[in-house]
C-alpha cells in the first residue's frame, strides 16, 4: 500500500492506493470523495471522467495515478461552488445546459480548458473542443450555447 | 376535517426514515412495516406531507430519469397548493414511501403521474381551507392559500395570516383523494406554465449532485460481473488462484453460469473481473447478421394484432394502382452514457436496493422471487442515474448487486463496465414493416395496407440478466414495450388495414428504447406516405391536410409551413455534388395524444452518401405546458439523440454475442454533427397535459428519408441511414 502525494483543488492531499497502475478517476471518487469526474467507459472514449491536469483536458479513467506526479489536479469541484459557481458552469445553469448531466462534468471541464486557450473561440471550434466529448441526451445545442455565453460571443 | 387524524410521529417518523435513507442510509436491511406511511394511490397522505414548517413532500412514484420532471412535478403540486416551489421536495420512487404509479416510462409521467398529484393537492387545499376556515370562525370561500399561507381573499391586511405548517403541523393528511376535487383555474397560473429552471441544475454543474454512481454505504464492497463468451454459454471452470495477486478481493461469487467478484476497492473489483481465468462453452446461437431479415420474416408468428380494420382490405387488390415497400429499423442499444450502477444489502432475510430503475415497485417484485422472499421483505430506491431513454441495465445491476450482497452478506456496489452495458442492455429490437397502398384512377389514394414483423409481449418484467444467469426466476416475459402503437395511421383513408404479426422471438432480449415501436412505425408510414405523395404528384403537406380530419392536427401542420417557410421552399439542385433537401414528417402519438410536426433541411453528398442534418424546425402540441423550458430541452434532446439512431446506430453481433461493445463500435452523433433545432410549442392552458417525453423522437427518421428523396430521388427504407445505404439508394434511381 503505497501512500502518493497529489496536487488537487489547490489542496495537497495524501492517498494511498495499492497499485499505481490505479487510473486517477478512481482514486478521486473513491479516496477523495470528488463525484465531478464520472465513469463513463474506462476508454477514453466518452470524456465523463475529464479532469485538468495543469490545465489540460484529460480522461482521468485511463490516467494511471503514478503519471500525475505533481501535476496540478482540478476537478469540476474545483472550478466553483453552488455559491460561487466558476463563469462557465453559471452559464450552464443560465442556459439550462443539462438533461440527466451525468455527460456535463466532461462538457464543463474540455470547455474551460479551451476557453484558458482560446478565451473568444468560434462556434466551429467550440463544437470541434467537444467532439470526444459524448451526450446521449441530445443536450449539445444548450452546451454550445452556453460555451459562448460564457466566452461573451 | 376530523379525517385529519393527529400523526405527529408518524410524521417524524417518516421525516426521520426519508433523512434517514436519502443522506445517511441504514444497512440493516427493508425498514419494519410498522414504520411505513401509507402508499395508497387513493389517498392524499401517499402522496403530500406537510410538516410544522409548512414544507411541503411530495411521494412521486414516476422519476426523474434526466428529464426534469422533478421540476415539473414541484410546480404543479405548488402552483395547486398555493406555496411556493422552495417550500416543495419531491421523494422519487421508492417502495416503502411512494405509491405505485406505474413505470416511468411512455411520456406519462406529466399525462398520468403529474395529474394525481394535482388532484391529491387540490384535495389537501380544500381540506386545508376548510381546517383553517373552522379555527379562524370564517366561512372558507372567503379563504385562499397564497404563497403557502391561509389568508382572507378580499381583506388582506389586518387579518390573521395562518402558514400551512401551523395549520396542520403535526398533522397527516390523512384523506381520501377526491378526483372531483375543484381544480385551480389555469388562467390563475404563476407557477405552471412558466420556464422555471430546473431544480437539479446547480448541483449538477458543481459536481454535488448525488448519482446512483455516487451513492455510498458504509463498509460497501466493490462488484463486478463476469459475462459469459456467448449469450447461452455455460460456465466450465474458473481457476480463482488466477486473481491472488490482486489485493482485497473478498469473494468469487457463482451461482450457475452467474459469475461475480467482490472486491474491499472497486480497481480490483475490476481488475479481479478483467483477469479471472474462466473457460466458458462455445455457444453459436445467434442468427447470422448478414440475414437479420431474413431471420425476422422466418421467425414462428404466434399470434396476429390488427391494430386498425377500416373499410374493406379487398380494395387494395381492386385498386388501379398499387405501392409497396419495406421499412427496416436497426437493433438499437440504450447507450446510457453512465453504465448501470445499484448498491444493495441484504441482512436478516431482507434486501434494500438503489438503482436508477424506472420503476421500483415492478423491480421490487422481481427482486423478491430472484431471491424466493416476500415483496415486503424487499425495498427498492430510485436514486438517479445517467440519462435511461428506457429500460436500461440499472435493474439488472440491481440483480447483480443483490445476488453478491447475499453471497457477501454486506453492502455491495456493483456498475457495470462499458462492455456489459452495451452488450447486456435488453435491445430495441429488429424491426421491419411492410406497406401497400392503392390508387384510384384519379391518384386518390384508397386503400393502405400494412404489416409489422415485431415481437410478442408488451412493457412488463424484462427478465433480469444476473437471475437468468444464475437459474432463478425474476418473472420475466418477452417484454419489448408498447410497440403495436402508431402502427394505424392518423389519415382519413376509406380501407385501412394495419397487422402487427407477433414473433415468437427476437435474436437478442428486447425492451422498450425511447418511443418504442412509435419511432419504427411511424418512420414507415410517414416515409410510405411520402413515396404516395411523389407517385401522385401530389406535395407532402398538401396531401397530408388533404387526408386530415383533426383540426388540431391540421393547425400544427399549417403552423410548421408557416415556421419552415415549406410552401416557398427552394427546389434542390441535383446538379451538385452536394443537395439540399426538405422532408416532412407528421405524428399524433399512438392516435390520441400529443402532436408532432416536424421539417427538416438535409444536405446530401452524392458522391460519398453522407448526411448532415442542417436543421430542424419542430411544431409540438401537448396540450397544457407545464415547463416550455423544460419542453424544449426535452424535444431539444428527442430531436438530436434520434438523428444519432437514424443516421449511425445499428446494435452488430456475431453468432455468439453483441460486437459492438464501445462507442468506438457503436458511434453516436456527436458536437460537429448536431443541427440546429427550431421549436414552436403550442400551448393550451385550457387542455389537459399529455406527454412530451418522446413523441417528438417519432417523427425524426422519416424526416430525413422525405428530406433525402427530395434532395437525390433516393428512398431510405433502412435504418440507419449509413453513407453506404445512402449511395446503394442514390445508384439505384
Amino acid at each position: 500500500m503505497a501512500a502518493s502525494r497529489l496536487n488537487v483543488n489547490g489542496a495537497t492531499v495524501s492517498v494511498t492506493a495499492d497499485d499505481p497502475d490505479t487510473p486517477l478517476l478512481y482514486v478521486l471518487r473513491n479516496e477523495l470523495g470528488l463525484h465531478g469526474p464520472r465513469f463513463g467507459c474506462g476508454l477514453g472514449q466518452c470524456g465523463a471522467c475529464t479532469v485538468h491536469i495543469d490545465g489540460n483536458a484529460v480522461r482521468s479513467c485511463i490516467t494511471p495515478l503514478s503519471s500525475v506526479n505533481d501535476g496540478k489536479v482540478v476537478t469540476l469541484e474545483g472550478l466553483g461552488t453552488d455559491e460561487r459557481p466558476h463563469p462557465i458552469q453559471q452559464a450552464f445553469i443560465e442556459e439550462q445546459a443539462v438533461q440527466c448531466g451525468y455527460c456535463i462534468n466532461g462538457m464543463i471541464m474540455q470547455s474551460a480548458a479551451l476557453l484558458t486557450r482560446a478565451p473568444k473561440p468560434t462556434e466551429q471550434q467550440i463544437k470541434a473542443e467537444l467532439a470526444n466529448n459524448l451526450c446521449r441526451c441530445g443536450t449539445h445545442l444548450r452546451i454550445v450555447r452556453a460555451v459562448k455565453r460564457a466566452a461573451g460571443i | 376535517m376530523n379525517e385529519m387524524i393527529n400523526r405527529r410521529s408518524l410524521l417524524q417518523a417518516t421525516g426521520a426514515l426519508i433523512v434517514t435513507f436519502s443522506l445517511m442510509p441504514d444497512a440493516g436491511g427493508a425498514q419494519p412495516a410498522s414504520l411505513a406511511k401509507t402508499v395508497s394511490p387513493d389517498r392524499v397522505d401517499g402522496f403530500l406531507a406537510i410538516d410544522i414548517d409548512g414544507a411541503v413532500l411530495v411521494y412521486s412514484g414516476k422519476v426523474d430519469l434526466g428529464t426534469g420532471v422533478r421540476t415539473a412535478l414541484t410546480q404543479i403540486v405548488a402552483e395547486e397548493l398555493d406555496v411556493p416551489m422552495s417550500q416543495v421536495t419531491v421523494i422519487q420512487g421508492d417502495t416503502a414511501l411512494t405509491p405505485d404509479q406505474g413505470t416511468t416510462f411512455g411520456s406519462l409521467s406529466i399525462q398520468n403521474g403529474g395529474m394525481q398529484l394535482r388532484r391529491a393537492a387540490a384535495t389537501a387545499r380544500r381540506a386545508l381551507l376548510a381546517k383553517a376556515a373552522a379555527e379562524l370562525r370564517r366561512d372558507a370561500s372567503l379563504l385562499a392559500i397564497r404563497n403557502g399561507v391561509v389568508v382572507s381573499k378580499n381583506e388582506l391586511d389586518g387579518r390573521p395570516k395562518l402558514p400551512l405548517g401551523a395549520l396542520v403541523g403535526g398533522t397527516s393528511l390523512a384523506l381520501p383523494l377526491d378526483n372531483d376535487a375543484p381544480l385551480k383555474a389555469p388562467a390563475d397560473y404563476t407557477i405552471v406554465g412558466k420556464p422555471m429552471p430546473r431544480l437539479d441544475i446547480p448541483d449538477k454543474v458543481t459536481g454535488r449532485f448525488t448519482y446512483m454512481q455516487d451513492f455510498k454505504l458504509p463498509g460497501m464492497l466493490h462488484g463486478r460481473v463476469i459475462r459469459p463468451s456467448g449469450i447461452g454459454a455455460t460456465l466450465v471452470s474458473y481457476d480463482e488462484t488466477s486473481i491472488n495477486h490482486i489485493p482485497g478481493i473478498v469473494k468469487v461469487v457463482h451461482i450457475n453460469n452467474f459469475l461475480g467478484v467482490v472486491a474491499e476497492t472497486e480497481w480490483s473489483a475490476i481488475k479481479a473481473a478483467q483477469q479471472l481465468s474462466v473457460t466458458w462453452s462455445k455457444w453459436e446461437g445467434l442468427p447470422d447478421e448478414a440475414k437479420l431479415w431474413q431471420h425476422v420474416r422466418g421467425t414462428k408468428v404466434v399470434r396476429d394484432d390488427v391494430t386498425s380494420n377500416i373499410g374493406d382490405a379487398a380494395a387494395l387488390r381492386a385498386a388501379t394502382r398499387k405501392l409497396s415497400a419495406t421499412y427496416d429499423f436497426a437493433i438499437h442499444t440504450h447507450g446510457s452514457i453512465g453504465p448501470s450502477c445499484a448498491v444493495a444489502s441484504f441482512v436478516g432475510g431482507k434486501l434494500t436496493c438503489w438503482t436508477a430503475s424506472q420503476g421500483v415497485h415492478d423491480l421490487r417484485k422481481q427482486l423478491a422471487a430472484m431471491l424466493a422472499v416476500e415483496n415486503d421483505d424487499v425495498r427498492c430506491i430510485y436514486v438517479d442515474g445517467a440519462g435511461c431513454y428506457g429500460r436500461n441495465g440499472h435493474e439488472d445491476a440491481a440483480a447483480d448487486a443483490a445476488l453478491m450482497a447475499r453471497a457477501v452478506g454486506g453492502p455491495v456496489r456493483v456498475q457495470w463496465m462499458r462492455a456489459d452495458e452495451h452488450g447486456w442492455d435488453p435491445k430495441g429490437p429488429p424491426t421491419l414493416v411492410d406497406l401497400r397502398a392503392g390508387l384510384d384512377q384519379d391518384g386518390n389514394v384508397i386503400a393502405w395496407e400494412s404489416e409489422l414483423f415485431i415481437p410478442d409481449g408488451i412493457a412488463t418484467f424484462v427478465d433480469l440478466v444476473g437471475a437468468d444467469l444464475a437459474g432463478l426466476n425474476s418473472l420475466g416475459k418477452l417484454s419489448p414495450g408498447g410497440v403495436l402503437n402508431d402502427l394505424a395511421i392518423p389519415y382519413g383513408i376509406e380501407n385501412v388495414k394495419t397487422t402487427a404479426h407477433r414473433l415468437e422471438s427476437t435474436p437478442l432480449k428486447p425492451a422498450w428504447i425511447r418511443s418504442p415501436g412509435r419511432l419504427q412505425n411511424t418512420f414507415a408510414n410517414e416515409a410510405f406516405f411520402d413515396e404516395i405523395a411523389a407517385q401522385t404528384g401530389a406535395d407532402p403537406l398538401e396531401l397530408r391536410l388533404k387526408h386530415l380530419d383533426d383540426p388540431r392536427g391540421q393547425e400544427l401542420l399549417e403552423r410548421l409551413a408557416d415556421v419552415s417557410n415549406w410552401r416557398d421552399r427552394p427546389k434542390p439542385d441535383r446538379s451538385a455534388d452536394v443537395v439540399i433537401g426538405r422532408g416532412l414528417a407528421y405524428v399524433k402519438y399512438e392516435l390520441v395524444r400529443t402532436y408532432v410536426g416536424a421539417v427538416v433541411e438535409v444536405q446530401v453528398n452524392r458522391k460519398t452518401g453522407e448526411i448532415a442534418v442542417v436543421r430542424f424546425h419542430v411544431v409540438h402540441d401537448c396540450g397544457q405546458i407545464i415547463n416550455p423550458d423544460g419542453l424544449r430541452n426535452q424535444i431539444e434532446g428527442n430531436i438530436v439523440q434520434t438523428v444519432s439512431r437514424a443516421l449511425k446506430e445499428e446494435v452488430t453481433f456475431d453468432r455468439s454475442m453483441v460486437t459492438s461493445l464501445d462507442w468506438a463500435s457503436y458511434p453516436i452523433l456527436t458536437f460537429p454533427e448536431i443541427p440546429d433545432v427550431v421549436i414552436e410549442l403550442i400551448d393550451r392552458p385550457d387542455q389537459v397535459p399529455w406527454g412530451g417525453g418522446e413523441p417528438s423522437a417519432a417523427i425524426v427518421p422519416a424526416a430525413i428519408s422525405n428530406a433525402v428523396f427530395e434532395a437525390t430521388g433516393a428512398r431510405l427504407r433502412s435504418v440507419p441511414f449509413t453513407p453506404a445505404k445512402v449511395k446503394a439508394a442514390i445508384g439505384a434511381t
